[in-house]
């Protein structure tokens, strides 16, 4: 751990496989933005692998002050303990106050040894982070300027803000597409600082015989309308009520991930707290019965449309138009009044 | 051959039960329904464990750390054929986070044998999946996260399928490793009749406390202190006499060093909980007629909703 360290910077990691860039390192700099002027202090990412100084300039044009940016042959595939060992190292010679890492797998795999590590706290998956001040309520305490780590746990049910006083850096993940994505700024300077890694000695444990990606097949974190079909779909030949809806919207296909486990539709396509997390401008949710780890994933979009038969079904709780009937019935009538524009007045 | 496995299991409530019904008229969780079980990845590392040496040979041990009640999962874990299963409980580690539970399981296997370490990839109450990676750091081993698949486990070592998010990688290690296991790596077994019938008897000592202080309560307050503890010497002697007494120990019985134990062991400190209310923000029922429809629509293209 480090000391309490009020001027120190906040960092974002910059997560890349293959010299390609994550989206949520981006969308963190957005975040970090916000925080780092809040508590005058630069914003830095922490750029790490093999040939990935192109993607330096990317950091910056997002929000970026500076880089630090650390190549090597040896980080060109991740593993947990060089890439642990860069994160310590530089976290012990510049001492930032806030460390932000995506809640992917691999931030998964990384910040919590990194914390272990350093004997420092971590809190997972932030749907949100605020600057703010904490009394400790034993010895009444004020510290001020901490970082409020706000997330949601027990299935989603309780939303907890976690602080952490006095074992620094501050550390938190955040799940991708939770943190709105700023636009990038090309006129942006910053500047990059390259340092050594040290990894003289380590031993890499693990041999890495094949990775396979799949290029996602849908991107539903950039739709502006999604279609959503659950178990009520019923099938996955009746699942065509869905692509339909979807296409005359011009929209994405999402499901619940009992459409998912169905196979009414591919995994790519699931919503929720282990699929994708999205925010439309409208979401449509077609015989989903709205449960906590689905509502994880979608309560954010700005309008919320539910066909249910059950009247208390749990999405309608979140929805802003609840309709009480039949997807097999209420889907073409909306089809046509879309196509027609029936109501719509001359 | 054969490989000594240790399977760390933490007792949860059930989340996944959380419908409409477990929910208050205010839209708040109603956590007195939800009953405590085995954590789900957690049975899919025992069950882990347990094929492997149904392949191999060697033992399982079934370790936890939480309240008295938690022996309850070690019963569970003795029904499915676990070697030995131990609980650590004790109020100093009350309040631990990630890091200072990660700690507190590190001590423990230390006391103990092992080739591989097998964690559930993550608890379904705390929902962070941040113990299984801490503990392999504190225990220098190698970490395997999100393990999909066991592929091949031969002499010093194992090779395994692990999910990536968007794609699989497989990887290998040489022994001792740590796996945090998921879901899709296997079926876990049901328990096993003969093993219920012997087992269900089994107690750990704590538990056999909790018992006997209920059993006496109100006759005999003056000796109450003093014939509790005779009892509870009969009953775990007796208990351990049959095999039948769950394995306990506390921080001093796995040497841990407090300051990084309990509330003060840990970095994260809660500074407030919320209940989600679930609010519907101007809620609008439309009827499922072909004119409530088409008022709807004609409402989302007014405000540009859909084009
Ligand atoms: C750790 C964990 C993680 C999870 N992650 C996710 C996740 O990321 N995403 C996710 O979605 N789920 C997730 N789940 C599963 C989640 O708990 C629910 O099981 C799932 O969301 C249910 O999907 P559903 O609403 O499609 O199905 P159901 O709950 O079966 O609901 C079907 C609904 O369809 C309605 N219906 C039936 N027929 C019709 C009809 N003809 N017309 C209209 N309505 C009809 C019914 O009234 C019902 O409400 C997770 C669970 C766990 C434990
Ligand atoms: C609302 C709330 C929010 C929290 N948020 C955070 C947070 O952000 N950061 C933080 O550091 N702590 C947090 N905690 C504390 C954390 O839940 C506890 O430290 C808990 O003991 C372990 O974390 P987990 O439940 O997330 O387990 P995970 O890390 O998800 O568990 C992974 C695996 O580790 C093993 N394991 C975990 N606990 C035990 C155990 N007691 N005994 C045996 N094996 C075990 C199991 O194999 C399990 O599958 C939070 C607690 C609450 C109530």
């Amino acid at each position: 751990m480090i000391e309490v360290n009020p001027q120190g910077e906040v960092w974002v990691f910059a997560e890349q496989e293959g010299g390609k860039l994550s989206d949520v390192p981006l969308e963190l700099l957005g975040k970090g933005r916000s925080l780092a002027e809040k508590l005058s202090v630069p914003l830095a990412a922490v750029l790490a692998g093999k040939d990935v100084r192109p993607l330096a300039d990317t950091l910056i044009a997002h929000g970026a002050d500076k880089v630090y940016l650390v190549e090597d042959d040896r980080l060109e595939h991740y593993q947990a303990r060089s890439y642990s060992r860069v994160l310590c190292n530089l976290i012990e010679q510049y001492k930032p106050q806030i460390v932000m890492y995506g809640a992917t797998p691999l931030g998964r795999d990384l910040a919590p040894t990194v914390a272990s590590a350093m004997k420092c706290g971590l809190t997972a998956d932030c749907t949100d982070l605020q600057i703010g001040d904490h009394v400790e309520p034993i010895t009444k305490h004020l510290y001020k300027n901490l970082l409020f780590q706000i997330r949601p746990a027990f299935g989603g049910n309780i939303i907890a803000t976690i602080v952490n006083y006095d074992r620094w850096p501050q550390m938190a993940t955040v799940r991708e597409g939770v943190m709105p994505m700023p636009a990038p700024d090309e006129n942006r300077t910053g500047e990059i600082i390259e340092c050594k890694a040290d990894l003289d000695g380590l031993v890499l444990p693990l041999k890495i015989l094949e990775t396979h990606r799949r290029e996602r097949k849908v991107n539903l974190k950039a739709a502006r309308i999604i279609v959503a079909g659950g178990a009520g779909v019923g099938s996955k030949e009746n699942f065509k009520l869905i692509w339909d809806l979807a296409e005359c919207l011009g929209a994405a296909v999402g499901g619940s991930r009992a459409a998912v486990d169905l196979g009414y539709v591919d995994a790519d396509h699931q919503v929720g707290q282990t699929g994708t997390t999205v925010r439309p401008a409208l979401y449509i949710a077609c015989g989903i019965s709205g449960a906590v780890q689905h509502r994880a994933g979608m309560a954010e979009s700005a309008k919320i449309i539910a066909i249910n038969i059950d009247r208390d079904a749990p999405i309608f709780s979140i929805a802003h138009y609840g309709i009480v009937g039949d997807l097999n019935d209420v889907i073409p009538k909306m089809i046509k009044a879309i196509r027609t524009r029936a109501g719509v007045k001359k | 051959m054969g490989y000594d496995c240790v399977v760390c299991a933490k007792q949860v409530p059930d989340t996944k039960r959380i419908t409409g019904e477990a929910m208050t008229e205010e839209g708040t969780v109603n956590r007195a329904a939800l009953p405590a079980i085995f954590n789900p990845e957690d049975l899919n590392a025992l069950e882990q464990a347990l094929s492997i040496r149904d392949a191999h040979g060697g033992t399982v041990t079934l370790i936890t750390m939480g309240l008295p009640a938690a022996s309850e999962i070690l019963r569970e874990g003795l029904y499915r054929g676990v070697d030995r299963a131990i609980l650590i409980t004790d109020q100093r580690a009350a309040a631990s986070d990630t890091l200072a539970t990660s700690y507190i399981l590190s001590c423990a296997i230390r006391k103990l044998s092992y080739d591989i370490v097998l964690c559930g990839r993550q608890a379904i109450d705390g929902d962070t999946a941040q113990v299984g990676p801490q503990l392999a750091e504190k225990l220098s081993l190698p970490v395997i996260t999100y393990m999909e698949e066991l592929i091949s486990l031969e002499g010093k070592t194992i090779r395994v399928r692990r999910n990536i998010g968007n794609g699989y990688q497989v990887v290998e290690a040489d022994l001792p490793v740590l796996l945090t296991v998921t879901e899709a790596a296997n079926t876990p077994r049901p328990p096993m009749v003969k093993k219920i019938m012997k087992y269900k008897k089994a107690r750990s000592k704590s538990e056999v406390e909790q018992e006997v202080k209920n059993l006496l309560q109100g006759d005999f307050e003056n000796y109450a202190a003093e014939l509790e503890a005779q009892q509870v010497e009969q009953i775990c002697s007796e208990l351990k006499e049959k095999g039948l007494l769950i394995e306990q120990w506390n921080l001093d019985d796995i040497d841990a060093d407090l300051n990084w134990c309990g509330r003060d062991g840990s970095p994260t400190k809660v500074h407030r909980i919320e209940s989600v209310v679930l609010t519907g923000s101007e809620y609008k029922e439309i009827p499922p007629t072909e004119e409530g429809i088409n008022q709807l629509v004609a409402e989302l293209i007014e405000d540009h909703t859909i084009g």
